[in-house]
């Protein structure tokens, strides 16, 4: 692996946008997207469940390897997830109880977020050392966060303009997608 | 033994048509969209996910007297978390190429909303063969879901189907189909077909009952 940080950093957030070039985490995508006000927050959430997962899927991977118990692997990660969505669903409980009300049913369903497992699975099968990990998992929340905000920004000003009756919700939502994953796609190339 | 053999069909029916989960429900998306650059991967894809939902079904729904309410989820989990280990070996073990095609989304199975969605919704509620019939009818579901998906990209953005050239040596292939855009654009297609269908079919019926 000769990738250097700064390189794995820009191919997370840009040119291999988790959301909308891997398709990772899409529920949440078009769940939360819909106001500006909680989609920078579950973003925010979620990129630190990511943080706290990879690192503890790097420890976990070496003592899995260390005891040559591979097949336990997406097991134990799905295990560590869930706990470290309870560790953020308590602390936001705690200090932001307004905004654990907004984030509603959405919060816990991070456990089954798949940009988060994501971001363990490939780290592994990439065979990424510490830092890079660190940073691919950064990078992924990042850009999880930002395709979140770009969502929320464009249905917010769609909620004025004159959409087809029939074109209303999930389809429109996916045709948005679909335009600012062609938008995503001028990155291609950029991480080297 | 009429009735029953009814309700039967219903039960598998409804996830195949009525609560489809990809195009009514709008459940697990992430791996309908990634996956589906052709038709065949769409299919094993589909059929993975299918055989995990009908094991995790019929166990969740065995256990479901014993378990606690309290650390059901987890459990679920982790029965879903072994299948799923089970179909990545046997896949692993049968076409390594296949494999290497759906990369890392056999694994992400574990966090298909749908399987989650089904134990807790229907297995965790009802006797094991009746669980089964239920996730067989959304495992179909999902799978036609994914191949109707798979189908439209691979013609489009490829000129095939199942590997087999459709056009000939001068077909332009619509490159964007594959990619990840495409994705978005033909589920959105689909989703604005049938709404159009259905918009369609409410208003012929309610023309019907004015003139009645």
């Amino acid at each position: 692996m000769h990738e250097s940080a700064a390189q794995i950093f820009i191919n997370a957030l840009l040119a291999n946008n988790f959301v909308l070039a891997m398709f990772l985490g899409l529920c949440p995508f078009l769940g939360v997207s819909g106001k500006l006000e909680t989609a920078f927050p579950m973003g925010v959430a979620t990129t630190f469940v990511m943080l706290v997962a990879s690192l503890c899927a790097y420890g976990l991977n070496l003592l899995l390897a260390y005891f040559n118990l591979d097949f336990l692997r997406l097991i134990s990660y799905i295990v560590i997830i869930a706990s470290s969505v309870q560790l953020v669903e308590m602390v936001l409980k705690k200090y932001s109880p307004a905004l654990f009300r907004a984030l509603g049913i959405y919060l816990p369903l991070i456990t089954t977020n798949c940009a988060v497992l994501g971001v363990a699975l490939f780290q592994t099968a990439r065979e990424y050392d510490f830092i890079q990990s660190m940073t691919f998992s950064f990078g992924g929340g990042a850009g999880f966060t930002l395709a979140l905000v770009l969502m929320a920004s464009v249905r917010e000003r769609l909620t004025l303009s004159d959409v087809p009756s029939v074109a209303q919700g999930t389809a429109m939502s996916l045709m948005l997608a679909g335009v600012l994953s062609l938008a995503f796609m001028g990155f291609a190339g950029l991480g080297g | 033994m009429s009735q029953q053999t009814v309700s039967t069909l219903d039960e598998f029916m409804e996830g195949v048509w009525r609560q489809n989960p990809t195009f009514v429900m709008i459940l697990g998306m992430c791996p309908t969209l990634a996956v589906t650059v052709s038709a065949m991967n769409a299919l094993s894809m589909g059929i993975s996910t299918a055989l995990v939902l009908i094991a995790s079904c019929w166990l969740i729904s065995m256990v479901r007297n014993i378990v606690p309410k309290e650390v059901r989820i987890a459990v679920y989990i982790v029965i879903i978390a072994t299948f799923v280990t089970v179909v990545d070996y046997a896949i692993q073990a049968i076409s390594l190429e296949l494999y290497d095609a759906l990369g890392a989304f056999i694994q992400l199975i574990v966090v298909n909303c749908i399987i989650l969605g089904r134990a807790e919704a229907h297995a965790a509620k009802n006797p094991p063969i009746a669980a089964m019939i239920n996730a067989a009818g959304m495992g179909v579901g999902f799978t036609i879901g994914l191949l109707s998906l798979g189908v439209v990209r691979e013609i489009l953005g490829a000129g095939t189907l199942f590997g087999v050239s459709l056009f000939g040596a001068d077909f332009q292939p619509w490159v964007v189909m594959v990619l990840p855009p495409g994705g978005f654009f033909v589920l959105g297609s689909w989703l604005l077909l049938f709404s159009t269908l259905e918009r369609r079919k409410q208003r012929k019926l309610v023309e019907a009952t004015q003139n009645a």
